[in-house]
């Protein structure tokens, strides 16, 4: 299933100043890269696409997903998964546990176990279902909080700054793997990023914010 | 949405638990102190009862006590607390201290005064471990050094227990001020450690902990258990008398105890504006301080006197606990012996019955007050977080206040209020007057870390499908289990510890360890205050240790957990 995306108009201002102006459309697969300095508002932009702007903020504009009002919905209830630059697993929970807690609820009981096993196997992560994550390697972490998020079947992922702290070589590949699969399963992307390679790396369409 | 509208209602719930009960304790000793209290079939207002406290002969003496004790224990404590962090942040004598903190401020004012009386009385360990060898005494000296005439040794014990309560709130602080940088800086302009300390990092953390200095002030001029222990008896402080005048039998005489806890309220609100004022003069002094850029005041002296103040207090609340276990098992102890010629465990087992009774009546009342307090706090918390709340600076004050207004002010009000309400006193409301003093300690302790949680963990979690209360528990409460745990604990410490609420609201009908070892100083049988401080102090630290261990033990294969 394929999904398009309309960043449809969007303003959002704090104090009376705006921050961002946008009206863009994502196509399914695509990566829309959106680029500025520090503090000119990047993360607010996904911070409202999610449904979680700060109530200092105020914000016109519909995030419709084939043709759908996201804001309409709460953040739970909106598909949007996000990645940030830190893996942000939970920490009291085994790797298969943060797995499990993103495996859409739907699965049946019985089928969860195999679930997980294929899906770290699919991450090259085969038999760390126990593993305590904070053991992990940080492209390992990397991995699993990417799978964790698409095994709760988003219709959009955004990507807060996601490789900025992974070393050079293991940007490219965990890059790789998300566009990759973003590709393979039609989702538009947004990515906030300041890296000028990763939007070379995205190959779509790039939006600069100034300040 | 149903449950979001009624978690709303929490933080004005808290509010009213908090306050509530101070409020109408105040009004309820109003009307009394002027004359009116119809349980006692007196209904002609008058000033009677002001006339009559100031005819009491001990009253002069009684007024200065407060204001004297309340200055010098608060002056000395903040001092000490001073010394100690700006000479010794950072350094490894600092960590033993910062280690020793937490059990310190767990052990019961009560217990610690105890202890502290075994220490310095003229029968006491100091008094033993120097003679007869170098002091010539055989026998004991007649002199009165506890419950001397001038509270200094009520002060002595205020101090040690004040000083570890300032110190964990600087140490809070300094987190926010920035204070390694601004140390090294000074340090870089040839300010020695101490003042460039004072000039650059103390006036932010004194902002800081200007609040928690007051409480110290109000509770030194005012407290109850501290002062039967380690002050004066004849005539005692103003607080001790209102409560002896509080169980008299004679109805009557809660008139005079009304009048005398709203001079006390006077007292301390008077003292507040009077501290406020000497800050005032400290920061203009403290300017000029920093302009003519005096690099040095003595530093290295000050050090030294810091770490000994600081070394005082720490040893000497844990000898004096040592000392209540060695009275509590001591057989025959002969003047001036150190150690006594005999071991018993007939204190223990002659005790033991009503130990345990009251001993779980104290852990009921705890449990009790500290659940509520948890909730509360938690359902605040987390409204703030789903609502956008933001605590203001009146916030904060709020939960303070609790702490600032005198015991003996409300107390006696809510008890007289309850009498004439015809309501019975017992097991609920103690629980819900020890709820006014837990709340504030269970929310200062949980609000920062239970802020300081990342939230991107609970947007991941939303992302992934959970609703608010699916991130509340599943991710957020587990992550937050050790601040939890220490937040019961401090609760259950600072429950443990009540004297006044559980005697007053509980009308004497609810005994607990800390009432019970606080009703044996006059009686002076050592070591059945052993037994009782000992155990009193145990109820109160057992908390905190299992508040360390839990953690350990649950997320012992999450090193992400139990690191921290």
């Amino acid at each position: 299933m394929s999904h398009e995306l309309h960043l449809d108009n969007i303003r959002i201002s704090k104090d009376g100043h705006e921050l961002i102006a946008i009206d863009q459309m994502v196509a399914a697969g695509e990566v829309l890269s959106v680029m500025g300095p520090s503090g000119a508002g990047k993360s607010t932009l996904l911070n409202y696409i999610i449904g979680t702007l700060p109530s200092d903020f105020t914000a016109t504009g519909a995030v419709l997903l084939n043709g759908a009002d996201l804001c309409a919905l709460p953040s739970n209830q909106r598909q949007v998964g996000i990645l940030f630059q830190d893996d942000l697993l939970f920490p009291h929970m085994s790797v298969g546990q943060n797995l499990a807690f993103g495996l859409s609820a739907d699965v049946r009981r019985a089928d969860r176990p195999a679930r997980i096993d294929q899906a770290l196997t699919e991450i090259g992560l085969e038999g760390f279902a126990d593993r305590d994550p904070e053991t992990l390697s940080g492209g390992q972490k990397a991995r699993v909080a990417l799978m964790r998020m698409l095994l709760s079947e988003p219709r959009v992922l955004l990507l807060d700054e996601a490789f900025s702290r992974l070393d050079t070589e293991r940007r490219d590949q965990i890059r790789t793997l998300v566009f990759d699969t973003a590709r393979a399963r039609q989702l538009p992307v947004i990515m906030v990023t300041h890296d000028q390679a990763d939007a070379d790396a995205a190959g779509g369409p790039v939006f600069y914010l100034t300040d | 949405m149903r449950r979001g509208i009624s978690i709303r209602w929490l933080p004005l719930l808290t509010v009213l638990a908090m306050l509530g009960p101070v409020v109408a304790g105040l009004l309820g000793t109003i009307a009394p102190a002027f004359g009116y209290l119809p349980a006692a079939n007196m209904t002609e207002w008058t000033v009677a009862p002001f006339v009559d406290l100031f005819r009491w002969g001990g009253f002069p003496h009684a007024v200065m006590l407060s204001v004297t004790t309340g200055f010098l224990a608060t002056s000395l404590s903040l001092l000490i607390t001073v010394l100690i962090i700006a000479g010794w942040h950072g350094t490894r004598a600092f960590n033993v201290i910062r280690c020793l903190l937490s059990p310190l401020l767990s052990v019961p004012h009560a217990a610690a005064a105890f202890g502290i009386a075994f220490l310095i009385t003229p029968s006491g360990w100091v008094a033993r471990a120097f003679s007869p060898w170098l002091t010539g005494w055989e026998r004991p000296p007649d002199v009165l050094i506890v419950q001397d005439h001038w509270g200094l040794a009520m002060v002595v014990g205020l101090v040690a227990k004040e000083v570890p309560f300032l110190l964990l709130m600087s140490l809070a602080a300094l987190g926010q001020v920035n204070a390694k940088s601004s140390a090294t800086i000074a340090a870089a302009l040839g300010y020695g450690r101490v003042t460039g300390w004072l000039k650059t990092v103390f006036p932010r953390v004194y902002a800081q902990i200007r609040l928690p200095v007051y409480v110290v002030l109000a509770y030194s001029m005012s407290t109850v258990d501290v002062a039967i222990v380690l002050g004066p008896n004849t005539p005692p402080t103003l607080s001790v008398q209102i409560v002896k005048w509080m169980s008299d039998p004679d109805l009557a005489m809660r008139l005079e105890a009304a009048a005398a806890a709203l001079v006390q309220l006077l007292l301390v609100i008077g003292s507040l504006i009077l501290w406020r004022g000497g800050e005032i003069v400290v920061g203009i002094l403290g300017a000029k301080w920093v302009m003519r850029g005096t690099r040095s005041f003595g530093d290295n002296a000050l050090r030294i006197v810091g770490l000994g103040a600081g070394v005082l207090v720490c040893t000497g609340v844990l000898l004096g606990l040592v000392s209540l276990g060695v009275w509590s098992v001591a057989g025959l102890w002969s003047y001036p012996d150190v150690l006594p010629d005999s071991l018993s465990v007939r204190s223990w087992s002659r005790h033991w019955g009503n130990i345990f009774d009251t001993g779980i009546t104290t852990l009921l009342i705890a449990l009790c007050a500290t659940f509520i307090a948890v909730l509360l706090t938690l359902g605040c918390l987390e409204a703030e977080c789903r609502f956008d709340f933001t605590m203001s600076e009146r916030g904060v004050f709020l939960l303070y206040l609790p702490l600032m207004v005198p015991q003996t002010a409300f107390l006696p009000g809510l008890q007289t209020l309850m009498l004439s309400a015809g309501l019975k006193s017992g097991f609920v409301p103690v629980v819900l007057a020890h709820l006014v003093f837990v709340l504030p300690y269970v929310f200062l302790s949980l609000s920062d870390p239970f802020r300081a949680w990342d939230v991107r963990f609970g947007t991941i979690a939303a992302a992934l499908g959970r609703s608010a209360n699916g991130v509340l528990w599943r991710v957020r409460l587990p992550m937050l289990l050790a601040p939890v745990l220490t937040a019961v604990a401090v609760g259950f410490a600072a429950s443990v510890g009540q004297y006044l609420p559980t005697l007053l609201v509980g009308g004497g009908r609810l005994p607990t360890l800390t009432t019970e070892a606080v009703a044996l100083a006059a009686g002076g049988d050592r070591r059945a205050i052993g037994v009782y401080g000992l155990a009193q102090t145990v109820a109160a630290i057992l908390p905190f240790a299992a508040a360390l261990l839990l953690p350990q033990i649950i997320w012992r294969n999450r090193r992400g957990l139990s690191d921290a």
